[in-house]
């Protein structure tokens, strides 16, 4: 199946000189969730708005299902549901009615019924004769949301979409996502909760510096890049490390209390030969512990190697 | 063509103009109200009549242009001033409406208000003073061009400011003294000869001269050249509202 957004040798450089992407190739898979992780300034956002036309491409050229966003942009954005990292929202409207704006807005007729649905499963129906002003953070942050999806989007981008907002909320979005995907939308969010990444992503790209510089799946990814680490308490602190021991390269903590060691992710293996020279060895251990790098950790080894 | 994106801003800025109509509509009128007051009732009778009219109807064309040129641009340039100052532009940007489409919105939108806000001023006048118009078409033709032109141009001050004091900076300190010294209450013609060739520089007096003469049927200048004269000053705020969007200057980076 062609990918619903193809992204070649895309650059931007701003009038005041900073690049702030350079050459991404980037293919979206119809109907996934993708992640797009990076720290602040890494190009993320400018990513984001070219593809709705927001900011203007240097080079390179943005397809959103085969329709180019410069030269066939009614077609391209007609497809396109965006919601902003910042809470931009007309103050002194009603939910409804700010949801009606942005249907017809993006080309669609009146349907009622379908805003209805839209505000019932964001639980704002109760608010939806109520002014904009009047909403909390996390109210408003719903109403963007609704407004991006009043046009029944095939792709929707969520710009740091749980930035500042509660546990609840943050759950409460999560569902919807995956709702949504479920109903065949694609989507793209920027966040810096690694978690969020974590909990939702099927893909994975980290944006550093203008660069693309992974895609992967989630699952692929952290197996690849993550590192896994088994921590031995010993019975009886060791002085040295006992001859026989080098090949897996072994770390002694706490005054040789503890032995550490650390492998890749997929090379579980040669932990059952460890342990069987540890009794060889006369070694005894009272509790052992093992730990999987995050996300997080993966992300952070990535971004922080670059030049 | 991108209707339902057209009607969406349309009805937004008319409901908008419903939100304020104290601002919109109440204030020029209550404000013109007191220039009948002061140049109608209290000045007017010791005036001669100019052109054969009384110098309480003579003012009635330059009342309203002068409050149509105030509202159009204040109309105009705030409404599209507004999503840039809330940062709602995004949502405009990223639609697929075209950049036509959405100066046929905003600025349809914002003449309708001045067109309404000019004929009711109209209305008010006639309490006043008797008001005849003898080119009702032309008249109706002219404040609908000018509107439209004057809304153009608010809206080109809309996205070219980049603060409330530049929104107000072009209608304050340009237009409303053109229009004082364009012959919006009294005719050039009562101006020494060096002044009244200066005067034909004021781009000003050929609408309120226009729009006179579809009044009372004389004018200052010759209807023609008055509607030329808006007709280019259309043709170049269509101009720049085009390059504007072309270019995306002040709007997209």
């Amino acid at each position: 199946m062609p990918s619903i957004i193809s992204i070649a040798k895309l650059g931007k450089t701003y009038a005041s000189g900073l690049t702030a992407l350079r050459d991404v190739d980037l293919e979206i898979e119809r109907g996934e969730i993708f992640a797009l992780l990076g720290p602040n300034g890494a190009g993320k956002t400018t990513l984001i708005n070219i593809v709705c036309g927001i900011v203007t491409p240097t080079s390179g050229t943005v397809k959103v299902d085969g329709h180019d966003v410069v030269r066939d942009y009614r077609a391209s954005r007609s497809l396109i549901g965006l919601v902003p990292q910042e809470l931009h929202t007309d103050m002194f409207e009603t939910v409804w009615n700010t949801a009606t704006f942005s249907r017809g807005l993006f080309g669609r007729g009146p349907d009622p019924a379908h805003l209805e649905k839209v505000l019932k499963s964001l639980t704002l129906w109760e608010k939806r004769n109520d002014k904009i002003m009047t909403l909390s953070g996390g109210m408003k942050r719903r109403v963007l949301i609704a407004k991006a999806l009043a046009h029944e989007p095939q792709v929707l981008f969520l710009d740091e979409p749980t930035a500042g907002v509660d546990v609840e909320l943050r759950r409460d979005m999560w569902a919807l996502v995956r709702q949504l995907r479920g109903e065949g939308v694609t989507i793209i969010l920027t966040t810096h909760y690694i978690e969020e990444a974590e909990e939702m992503a099927d893909r994975i790209g980290v944006v550093s510096k203008g660069m693309l510089i992974v895609v992967e799946e989630k699952a692929r990814l952290m197996k690849k890049l993550g590192k896994k680490q088994l921590t031995l308490h010993l019975t009886q602190p060791l002085a040295a490390l006992p001859a026989g021991l080098e090949d897996w390269r072994l770390v002694m903590k706490n005054d040789g209390a503890d032995l550490e060691y650390n492998f890749d992710a997929d090379d579980e293996r040669s932990i059952p030969a460890l342990l069987k020279r540890l009794d060889e060895l006369g070694v005894g251990f009272r509790d052992l512990q093992t730990r999987q790098s995050s996300l997080e950790d993966i992300f952070v080894s990535l971004t922080s190697t670059r030049p | 063509m991108n209707r339902h994106g057209i009607l969406a801003i349309y009805r937004f800025e008319m409901a908008r103009f419903k939100r304020t109509l104290w601002q919109s509509l109440v204030t020029p009128v209550l404000t013109t109200s007191l220039y009948f007051v002061v140049f109608g009732a209290a000045i007017g009778p010791r005036m001669n009549q100019i052109d054969g009219v009384t110098y309480g109807a003579f003012i009635v064309p330059g009342l309203i242009m002068l409050s149509v040129f105030t509202e159009s641009l204040n109309n105009a340039s705030f409404g599209i001033y507004l999503p840039k100052f809330t940062g709602t532009i995004y949502e405009l940007l990223s639609a697929p409406i075209s950049p036509l489409e959405i100066v046929l919105a905003y600025v349809g939108a914002a003449a309708t208000k001045s067109v309404i806000l000019g004929l009711v001023i109209l209305a008010t006048a006639n309490l006043f003073v008797p008001v005849h118009v003898e080119h009702p078409f032309w008249m109706m033709g002219f404040l609908v061009l000018t509107a439209t032109t004057f809304c153009l141009f608010g809206f080109v001050i809309g996205i070219w400011a980049k603060g409330f004091e530049q929104l107000s900076f072009i209608p304050m300190l340009i237009v409303t003294p053109l229009t004082f010294l364009g012959g919006a209450f009294y005719s050039i013609d009562m101006l020494p000869p060096a002044w009244r060739t200066f005067s034909l520089f004021n781009p000003v007096v050929y609408l309120i001269s226009g729009f006179r003469w579809c009044f009372y049927g004389a004018a200052d200048v010759s209807f023609g050249a008055s509607l030329a004269m808006t007709l280019v000053f259309f043709a170049a705020c269509l101009g720049l509202a085009a390059w504007i969007f072309r270019t995306g200057y002040r709007l997209k980076s």
